[in-house]
């Protein structure tokens, strides 16, 4: 090793493009604290106006599902299909419906 | 999500079923094939890993490694609007660098273990960064040739089966095309200028144009590791293909310049309706690979010398960060 230093915090980071879209996840970064994960998210992610707002948020703050259980997880919705208005027949003469 | 501190928890919730490796293998080798993503946390072949860790990073070193050849220009660009250009072009590079490391991160490794890998020579990186700049042409031929080819090879990494991979190669193919117009704008300036300027940008592609052709790697009868990734949807077309599209769609390029290309044997064939193009000397690119280039010595050097002139700004950053948590601890008790 040249250098034995960890690596700083890694940071989450969200962009919202323009106002009255949502924040959207765009890659990660590492920095010793939220205001130089902002600068460099700043810096890294948006060098051609690509965003209005910036969320950093620390990696391991995230709760996440996880995918070996997705199956399981995600099953209560899949025999649902009656949430969907594609499931209900409406003769076509009816108009606005 | 592009985040290790996530793979803890994932051990954690993962059920003890004894699968049978093949079992799994099989069931990733149809989900490649049906075009899904594979995410960080999904399960993957513990050689798929390994062969994306390997070409990520070394795709990562080739970004960090090739703000060099340019950024040795910056001072001496011929005009502010150049060099604000090459300014922010050799900053997309490192941008590029840094979507790349994050990427591989999400399959385990660490930051600092790949910053070390290239300060060590241990890693490698893409032999054309090797290659000096002695004139402002060959700022322009970097942007026309060397990113172009890299174009070339990165939009089908856009469709790779690794989905941070995929992701961070949309953003950077995005910002390529303004790296490789603004070359071929400076050649068309050199081409159009005076006798010296034509004959510095025809030096310029001379020098590039062998060197361009290598970065698609060796033919596909000598690539170690294409037909596995092809399987793997990692790569999407031979190195041969891509090459033979990089020179049909870069001859003409060069002939509206009014500049040659340095292949006598380079030919249009009607049968095929490609270029036929001479044979790649392999044995420079060997030797520009295992570290005999005109410049490795000196691009790993320039290396090792900005992480050690960076280091007490890197401490500088800790320490404060440390100081601050501490200051809002006590203030908290």
């Amino acid at each position: 090793m040249i250098e034995s230093q960890k690596d700083w915090p890694l940071y989450e980071i969200f962009i919202r493009a323009k106002s009255g879209l949502d924040h959207k996840h765009v890659g990660s970064l590492h920095a010793t604290d939220a205001r130089m994960a902002l600068e460099h998210a700043r810096d890294l992610y948006t060098r051609r106006q690509e965003g209005v707002s910036i969320w950093a948020v620390r990696s391991t703050d995230i709760v996440a599902s996880d995918p070996a259980e997705s199956d399981a997880f995600f099953e209560p919705a899949r025999d649902k299909v009656y949430r969907h208005p594609t499931f209900y027949d409406i003769p076509d003469e009816v108009k606005t419906l | 999500m592009y985040t290790q501190g996530l793979d803890s928890l994932g051990k954690d919730f993962l059920r003890n079923e004894a699968q049978d490796s093949a079992v799994l293998e099989s069931r990733f080798q149809a989900r490649v094939d049906a075009e899904e993503k594979i995410e960080p946390k999904d399960w993957m072949p513990e050689a798929y890993r390994r062969t994306l860790v390997r070409q990520i990073s070394q795709h990562a070193h080739s970004e960090i490694v090739g703000m060099l050849p340019e950024g040795n220009w910056i001072t001496r660009a011929p005009s502010l609007k150049r060099k604000a250009i090459l300014i922010a072009k050799v900053q997309d590079e490192g941008g590029h660098g840094a979507y790349l490391y994050s990427a591989a991160e999400t399959l385990g490794v660490s930051r600092a273990e790949l910053v070390d890998q290239l300060l060590t020579g241990k890693a490698k990186y893409s032999s054309i960064f090797n290659y000096p700049t002695p004139t402002w042409a060959d700022v322009g031929a970097i942007g026309w040739l060397v990113d172009g080819a890299a174009i070339m090879n990165q939009i089908p990494l856009c469709r790779c089966s690794y989905g941070p991979y995929a992701r961070a190669m949309v953003r950077v193919c995005k910002e390529e095309s303004f790296h490789q117009r603004q070359g071929y704008e400076i050649m068309l300036f050199l081409a159009r200028g005076t006798a010296r300027q034509r004959a510095m940008a025809q030096a310029a592609l001379d020098r590039w144009w062998w060197p361009s052709l290598m970065m698609f790697g060796p033919s596909d009868g000598d690539s170690k590791h294409s037909a596995q990734s092809m399987r793997w949807k990692i790569k999407r077309f031979s190195n041969d293909e891509l090459r033979q599209k990089f020179v049909d769609t870069t001859v003409p390029q060069a002939d509206f310049l009014g500049l040659k290309v340095p292949d006598p044997a380079l030919a249009w064939d009607e049968t095929t309706q490609h270029f036929r193009f001479g044979a790649i000397d392999w044995t420079e690119f060997e030797q520009v690979l295992a570290g005999h280039g005109p410049c490795n010595r000196e691009r790993l050097e320039a290396r090792r010398d900005a992480h050690a002139e960076g280091r007490w700004v890197r401490e500088a950053a800790s320490a404060w960060a440390a100081k601050q948590e501490a200051a809002a601890a006590s203030r908290a008790a």
